[in-house]
């Protein structure tokens, strides 16, 4: 127990300030965050789809968790079915073989929904394109709000795209 | 090379590994498998490749079709290849499941794809094909062209085997999980909490890369290869290059060699820090996920100042590597190493001592040695059950062979093995780094990659870190401007998901998700 405390101490707080968006600074993040929360009346929920991506995407955002970008922090977590998310995170070309699960993981993810396509994969098919075995892009099976390009995208990006889709639909 | 008892002569394929190819016929195909089972080879691939594999002069690839499988033994790899003539409309090749459980999938898979069968297996049901194209269309037998743009999806009713008895019923979980993971379904047969069996269904991220591959020219494939399973991106475009300079002849340069490797330990090491604070996570402690993701999150943002992104994918090229290191990297990445191993070790200790971590890690999701070498289990999982293979330590080429690479190994098979074996790897993979960073001979990063006139073949073998990887190339020659005629590429995934079926059995439902983070399978890099 003693060598966990010692560790925590020394480890400190590693978070990093909230991302610009553009010109925008941390302050500007905060106030999304507040106008996030009165429109939706809860905290942002996210339920991310792998939709037939090769998990190099997932491995960007699941690095969303840790210390660094303290994603929690934000008032941003991921959430274990669409039925409680506000937005789906989507990655990969679209496979065939998830075409209908992507499909249903929408309709069951309540209105007003948002869904941000991560990755080149999702944005335009990325080097898998469209085949017997995909479908391609994302926006082919169900309308995205906003496209994350990057192969995959860091983690910054990634954060920079959630909330852009959240303050367009504030808009 | 030569397999004992056998009176065949395997061609040499050119590359830092042996690695032998023969065509043979299909009492040979059964021979081969009996004498590397009775050996205690392994099964390394199995797939439907082109025609050219046998030699042949090539047919329209609708009339005929070839069998590959690619076997271990202390001397190297073995790949044979069969062709195959339609009988009844069907081509079919003898079933070699009996002696190697782990060739089931592969031969399923096989018969989705390119519409051969294997002959007297039991199960037939089809693996990759979901209902999203027609049963009797397969993809690597047609033009893509001939591809109809868009087939309407409808869903199959899939026959799981079903377990009777009192109170056992059955939770189905997938293919959208409740984490940030791949896609698959799993279907838990359970009484009480208690999992009597366990079933797969995977497919899910099927992509038609052995299609896509075909599309693309030798150079340009490198990137699709890096991009079968993103988090083994160097391993995989290693094998890939390694096929094509096999191919082509190349040597690549010494550097070239060593620069390689540091970037494979490096995400080595990556994969193991995730895993160790996922698994820490698993086991409801949360301290080890917040400390191990930010020393991977350090470890990442070191791969992007030197290589510029954070996987380091696209990295490494056919002939050699992208980027170089210099004075100051080096210095900076052995600073990494430092601060970073020096954290683990400390996390190693709270791991050890953890009372209630241990209380999980231990016995939990075993798989005893007998049943790891019966059933195939490769790879970091196979080591953890005493399965003593690391093509790093058995056939060292450069620059492992001046390194002594110190294999990590236990026997309890448990998911507190499979961790000891992670950390075992982390240590080892950062003396190692430490090591070829001091040492990192002079010269060029690259070569120019030659494509012969002729047809040509070559394979890569390389130990990611979830274990070997093997990729099987056959080229055209220039008369068909050097295009892919087939590029299989296999993961070690394929050989541990059944085990996993196994090594959750007796255990309970809430265990699931350790004992799967304990194999942490790739799906995408198998479900290709
Ligand atoms: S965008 Fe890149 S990392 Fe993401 S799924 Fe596609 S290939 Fe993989």
């Amino acid at each position: 127990m003693w060598k966990i405390v010692k560790q925590i101490a020394q480890t400190g707080t590693c978070s990093e300030a909230a991302p610009d968006i553009g010109e925008e600074n941390a302050l500007e993040a905060s106030k999304i965050q507040r106008e996030l929360l009165s429109i939706l009346g809860q905290a942002l929920s996210i339920r991310e789809v792998d939709a037939g991506s090769c998990n190099g995407c997932e491995l960007e955002i699941n690095a969303l968790g840790n210390p660094y970008y303290n994603l929690e922090g934000l008032g941003i977590k991921f959430v274990a079915s669409p039925r409680h998310a506000d937005m789906l995170l989507v990655t990969g070309p679209v496979s065939r073989n998830m075409e209908t699960a992507l499909r249903r993981t929408y309709e069951a993810t309540p209105e007003p929904k948002l869904v941000v396509a991560v990755g080149d994969c999702a944005c335009d098919g990325g080097i898998f394109g469209e085949s017997y075995a995909t479908c391609g892009r994302v926006a082919n099976v169900i309308p995205v709000d906003e496209v994350v390009p990057g192969c995959p995208p860091p983690p910054l990006e990634i954060l920079r795209g959630i909330l852009k889709a959240v303050r367009r639909r504030v808009q | 090379m030569q397999i004992s008892e056998l009176d065949l002569e395997f061609a040499v394929l050119n590359a830092p590994v042996p690695m032998g190819f023969a065509p043979v016929n299909a009492e040979q195909w059964l021979t081969i498998a009996s004498v590397v089972h009775d050996e205690g080879g392994r099964l390394l691939a199995l797939w439907a490749g082109a025609v050219a594999q046998a030699g042949a002069a090539s047919p329209e690839p609708h009339d005929t079709a070839c069998m590959c499988a690619a076997y271990v033994t202390l001397e190297g790899v073995f790949w044979i290849a069969l062709p195959l003539a339609q009988r009844d409309g069907q081509w079919i090749y003898p079933d070699i499941s009996d002696l190697f459980p782990a060739a089931i999938r592969m031969q399923r898979a096989a018969a989705d794809l390119s519409g051969v069968h294997a002959q007297g297996a039991h199960d037939t049901r089809a693996w990759l094909n979901h209902g999203a194209w027609p049963a009797d269309h397969h993809p690597l037998q047609h033009n893509a062209e001939q591809w109809p743009q868009r087939v309407p999806t409808a869903l199959v009713n899939y026959p799981f085997v079903h377990v009777d008895g009192d109170g056992v019923h059955e939770i189905p979980v997938g293919p959208v999980h409740a984490g940030i993971i791949e896609p698959g379904h799993f279907r838990f047969s359970v009484v009480g909490e208690k999992v009597l069996r366990l079933e797969q269904r995977l497919g899910y991220t099927h992509k038609g890369v052995e299609l896509r591959m075909t599309q693309l020219t030798p150079l340009q494939a490198v990137r699709l290869a890096g991009r079968v399973s993103g988090d083994s991106t160097v391993a995989y475009a290693w094998a890939y290059c390694m096929a094509l300079e096999s191919a082509t002849q190349t040597t690549i340069p010494v550097r070239a060699a060593w620069l390689r490797a540091i970037m494979l330990e490096r995400e080595r090491v990556a994969a193991h820090l995730g895993d160790l604070g996922a698994l820490g996570n698993d086991a409801a402690f949360a301290f080890g996920l917040a400390q191990f993701s930010r020393l991977r999150e350090d470890w990442l943002r070191g791969s992007q100042k030197v290589w510029g992104h954070r996987l380091m994918m696209d990295g490494i090229v056919p002939g050699g590597v992208r980027v170089d290191i210099d004075r100051t990297q080096k210095d900076q990445l052995i600073q990494l190493c430092d601060a970073i191993e020096k954290e683990v070790r400390t996390l190693y200790d709270i791991y050890e001592a953890h009372a209630g971590l241990q209380d999980r890690f231990m016995t939990t999701g075993r798989v005893l040695p007998e049943l790891a070498s019966r059933l195939g289990l490769t790879g970091l999982a196979g080591r953890a059950s005493s399965q003593v293979w690391d093509v790093r330590c058995d056939h060292p080429f450069v620059p492992y062979n001046q390194l002594q690479v110190k294999i990590a190994t236990h026997h309890n098979g448990d998911v507190a093995a499979r961790v000891s074996v992670r950390f075992d790897e982390v240590f080892e993979s950062m003396r190692l780094i430490r090591r070829m960073l001091d040492a990192l001979p002079a010269g060029d990063i690259a070569c120019p990659v030659i494509l012969s006139q002729e047809a040509s073949r070559g394979a890569g073998w390389v130990e990611g870190w979830r274990g070997e990887l093997f990729v099987a190339l056959e080229l055209a020659g220039a008369e068909e401007n050097h295009r892919i005629l087939h590029c299989h590429l296999h993961d070690p995934s394929w050989q541990n998901w059944p085990v996993l079926e196994h090594a959750i059995m007796g255990n309970i439902v809430p265990d699931f998700p350790l004992i799967n983070k304990s194999f942490n399978l790739s799906y995408s890099g198998q479900d290709l």
